[in-house]
């Protein structure tokens, strides 16, 4: 039996059909055909399929699309400005070389975002500690730490 | 992943009845252990019931003496909540070391309590905090409430609504945390009411247990050396593909010990 389900993915509202157990990420990658989302590990450990819903942090292969009915929903895809002018985390990351294959950026940007948003002017080690959900196997995360205190700053300085 | 129906509750005796009504239902919560068990087909539920539209189930209050908390609250909140900062530290920094940001966004303390995980946080407040677990048909002691490996006393249809933490005069949870899952290889959490103590341990045996040993030594003197030399046997503990059953006997004195060293140094 298909579910009828409604949200807000990057600012436009969105709806569909969806099996019960339809995960949200399978909804955002093939049914919206939003694939800048990544899944890694398919069981909660690696981060790389971290959204946003209602403003918070994520693991989008870890919740089923009918659970985010009526949420809005950022995605990596969500983050540029229309003019196509990066985020502060994604322009951080280009800056710092914060990625090197790049499968799990859109999960780290994704996090950083959230952490800069929760945790203004958190130290390295705070950092460090937030991004034990979000694995990278290739650059060392020294990058996207780097990146993440960096885009806190520049984010910090524009709510200010 | 089979699949299932899917039921979002508008309240809890609307949960309560479709639990009865359904042939195979299984509550969802959080989700954080439940979607992980279904994807991997080691259950599959003929209903979801969804509880995350009851929002009354959310929230914490501290009241004369307790800190309690609804049981739809994710962990994130608790962690991050000034009130519970500051009544019962212990209990906000055994939230906030919870699995990641995103499960701690996600995983609630109801359904944690619920699932009686061995490696679970929330079991070690609740057994050494004199938790009370309140559900949608009575009150069950923290005590009373952990049977054994993801075994409570819990009856079908019961839903848990809150949790109720006594406030210590003081307490300390001391975690060793797994590397790579976050849960508890061992945790121990040492609360001093008055003359009594309870030393509650995770992560060891089949469900979070006193050690009735400790806590007698400690109520004659408070103080790491108390401990440092008492020892659980390994033989009813877990031995796994981490580490052994004595190598988990030998942190819970380790631990235990390190947990009063933080409460009285």
């Amino acid at each position: 039996m298909d579910i009828d389900v409604k949200m807000t993915v990057n600012g436009k509202a969105v709806s569909g059909k969806v099996e019960a157990r339809t995960l949200l990420v399978q909804f955002i990658r093939e049914h919206l055909r939003l694939t800048g989302t990544h899944v890694g590990c398919d069981t909660t450990q690696c981060g790389c399929c971290v959204v946003h819903v209602d403003g918070v942090a994520m693991k989008s292969c870890t919740m089923l699309a009918v659970q985010a009915d009526g949420k809005a929903i950022t995605t990596i895809e969500g983050l540029a400005a229309a003019d196509g002018t990066l985020h502060p985390m994604q322009q951080a990351f280009r800056d710092h070389h914060g990625l090197q294959c790049g499968f799990c950026t859109p999960g780290m940007v994704m996090m950083g975002v959230d952490i800069a948003n929760r945790l203004p002017g958190a130290d390295e080690k705070t950092v460090r500690h937030q991004l034990e959900g979000n694995i990278c196997r290739c650059t060392g995360y020294q990058g996207i730490v780097e990146a993440i205190m960096d885009a806190s700053a520049v984010m910090n300085a524009a709510r200010s | 992943m089979h699949n299932f129906n899917y039921h979002r509750a508008a309240d809890v005796a609307d949960a309560a009845a479709k639990l009865t009504a359904t042939e195979d239902p299984k509550l969802l919560a959080g989700g954080m252990t439940l979607l992980p068990t279904l994807k991997n087909r080691l259950a599959a539920p003929s209903d979801l019931i969804d509880l995350a539209a009851i929002s009354d189930l959310k929230g914490i209050s501290v009241e004369s003496g307790e800190v309690v908390v609804r049981a739809m609250t994710p962990h994130a909140v608790v962690a991050a909540s000034a009130e519970v900062q500051k009544a019962l530290p212990a209990l906000a920094q055994l939230a906030g070391n919870i699995g990641d940001p995103a499960v701690r966004h996600r995983g609630t303390i109801g359904g944690s309590v619920a699932n009686s995980d061995p490696a679970a946080d929330y079991p070690a407040a609740c057994v050494g905090l004199d938790a009370t677990i309140v559900t949608s048909q009575r009150k069950i002691a923290a005590d009373d409430f952990f049977v054994g490996l993801f075994e409570t006393a819990l009856e079908p249809s019961e839903i848990i609504t809150e949790v109720r933490f006594q406030i210590p005069d003081r307490a300390y949870y001391m975690k060793f945390r797994h590397p790579a899952s976050g849960y508890a290889v061992v945790g121990v959490m040492v609360a001093q009411f008055g003359a009594k103590v309870r030393v509650a341990v995770t992560g060891a045996g089949p469900c979070v247990f006193r050690v009735a040993e400790m806590e007698a030594a400690l109520e004659k003197s408070f103080a790491p050396a108390s401990v440092a030399n008492i020892h659980v046997s390994a033989e009813q503990l877990m031995g796994d593909i981490h580490c052994s059953a004595a190598y988990r006997a030998h942190l819970i004195t380790v631990y235990a010990r390190r947990a009063v060293e933080a409460m009285v140094g």
